[in-house]
């Protein structure tokens, strides 16, 4: 994992700065869309190999919530995002 | 052949040379009753007590690395059966009673070390959690102790009881916990299930699970498809990559947990010692080595190494526990991938797919749980009915709100 995580609000910052929430891939169903896609959204997961989009929280920053798209086999970081930027599911 | 005090005896009288690997490499058969897929602790314990309790020999385990190249040899070899909850304490315990028979039962010395297992508390409410849970492990005829502050001075007087944000207060402990040498289990099991006719084969990647009518019929792997009666997963950090196989989704997420030795010191910590305020758990091993850890790193990751800012993060838990710890050099860390459940909890069950069998969510406490899973895991293969002691870990217990969630952190997988 990078030791340097580039926010696009405060730049390269150490990563001890950030809170990981996990899977950006996942959107929340409907209220009332059923059992089956609650249950799929709260417990079950792709978790790759490989290419894999995640929630970082800035938590000792700029506290906005990022996607940082990354690897995780090599660790390598592709890109970082605010996750209200277009294209994100937020 | 049987290994004894005698047989160690007879071998130097004939220079050594009457020694025999412990196990074959077979070249793989085209079929087998039973392939289990990782050759792990679970993998090896699962073989193992298939053929000697339930009879069934027609057995191979897949191993895409060499025998405890996984966790089971990269775990820091903690054994405890201290749980909380229902469907866990029974489990742990059954565990923790394997371990006290193993090594006549699987005449290999696994140096299980029955040193005590203490974790420091440091407020009241930490105090009153921790009392509740000794009360739930002697209900469920487990032994605890809860001990004050100068029982636990008179055992580890190198602790740093006055710490100004974080004072020791007690510690709760399990004295039948302890340590076992991690590298031994993998291989006594590995012999004693190869004695009784399993097939360990090394160097043999699964890359896919061949279906036929909604049945598994075998497996690709790095050595050609092998058929197979049932199919046993127990790929551990590697679950949801065979899961996939399958078309399968887990509620697992893969995560980096780091591990750590010191170089050789004296005798100096004589349990395993968990801190209450931070990260940070240790022990000594039989070379002198402090064995420690922390947390997991907390991102998803299927690499075998850590961040270094978790590297700090331990170091820095860790002297504020050991304050002499400050003048320890660590040799070694490494890290091993964790199938983190999201309950914390483990799953051994059955799957929608007929004679296709799930082992996986053993998170960082799954080296302990080893001879149980084999046990349970084997009882489920071999007559497909969970065994008693394993019922609570359903794969459908997410769907259904039974989970098991030690921490009560919910499904966050990275807080458990
Ligand atoms: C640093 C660290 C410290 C830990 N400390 C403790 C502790 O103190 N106490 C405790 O109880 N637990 C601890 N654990 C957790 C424990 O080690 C694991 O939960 C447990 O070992 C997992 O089961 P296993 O032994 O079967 O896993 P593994 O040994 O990882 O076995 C899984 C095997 O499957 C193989 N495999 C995967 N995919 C394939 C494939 N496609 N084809 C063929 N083979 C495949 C892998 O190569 C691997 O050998 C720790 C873990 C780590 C990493
Ligand atoms: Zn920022």
């Amino acid at each position: 994992m990078a030791s340097l995580i580039a926010c696009p609000h405060c730049g390269p910052r150490p990563k001890e700065e950030f809170t990981v929430k996990g899977d950006a891939a996942i959107v929340r169903p409907a209220p009332d869309a059923g059992e089956d896609a609650w249950y799929a959204y709260v417990y079950l997961r792709d978790n790759p190999r490989g290419r894999h989009k995640e929630y970082w929280h800035h938590t000792s920053g700029c506290r906005r919530w990022l996607v940082v798209e990354r690897d995780t086999m090599t660790h390598i970081v592709y890109a970082i995002t605010d996750a209200s930027a277009p294209g994100e599911t937020a | 052949m049987r290994y004894s005090a005698f047989s160690v005896f007879l071998n130097a009288l004939r220079g050594n040379k009457g020694w025999r690997p412990a196990w074959r490499s077979p070249v793989p058969k085209n079929h087998y009753d039973v392939v289990i897929i990782g050759g792990g602790g679970h993998g090896l314990a699962t073989a193992y007590y298939l053929a000697k309790e339930f009879g069934v020999t027609n057995v191979a385990v897949l191993e895409k690395g060499y025998i405890g190249s996984g966790n089971v040899g990269r775990n820091t070899t903690i054994i405890r059966s201290n749980y909380l909850l229902q469907g866990n304490n029974p489990f742990y315990e059954l565990s923790m009673k394997l371990w006290e028979g193993l090594e006549q039962d699987f005449n290999f010395n696994a140096m299980v070390s029955q040193r005590g297992v203490l974790n420091l508390y440091h407020s009241d409410a930490q105090r009153d959690a921790y009392t509740r849970r000794g009360n739930a492990m002697r209900l469920h005829g487990v032994d605890a102790d809860l001990l004050d502050r100068n029982a636990v001075r008179q055992m580890l007087p190198f602790l740093d009881f006055d710490n100004a944000r974080f004072p020791i207060q007690g510690a709760l402990m399990q004295k039948r916990g302890g340590t076992v040498r991690h590298d031994a289990v993998a291989w006594g099991y590995a012999r004693g299930a190869d004695m009784r006719g399993v097939d360990i084969i090394q160097n043999c990647e699964v890359t896919g699970i061949r279906r036929e009518n909604g049945r598994v019929v075998g497996v690709e792997t790095s050595q050609g498809f092998i058929g197979c009666g049932k199919l046993a997963l127990a790929a551990a950090g590697n679950s949801t990559t065979v899961a996939d196989m399958v078309d399968m989704k887990l509620p697992i997420e893969s995560h980096v947990l780091q591990a750590f030795v010191s170089e050789g010191l004296k005798p100096f910590i004589d349990n395993v010692v968990t801190f209450g305020a931070g990260h940070f758990y240790v022990s000594q091993s039989d070379k002198g080595g402090l064995v420690f850890g922390g947390d997991i790193d907390g991102y998803n990751s299927y690499a075998q190494r850590g961040n270094l800012a978790t590297v700090e993060h331990v170091a820095e838990a860790g002297v504020a526990m050991i304050p002499a710890l400050s003048r320890v050099r660590v040799l070694r860390s490494w890290g091993g991938v964790m199938d983190m459940s999201m309950d914390g909890s483990p799953i051994i069950d059955r799957t929608h797919i007929d004679n296709l069998y799930l082992n996986a969510g053993w998170c960082y406490g799954g080296f302990k749980a080893t001879p149980a899973s084999g046990f349970c895991y084997a009882h489920l293969i071999a007559r497909n009915e969970p065994h008693e002691t394993g019922r609570a870990f359903r794969l459908d217990r997410f769907a259904r709100g039974r989970m098991i969630d030690e921490k009560g952190v919910g499904s966050q997988p990275n807080l458990h």
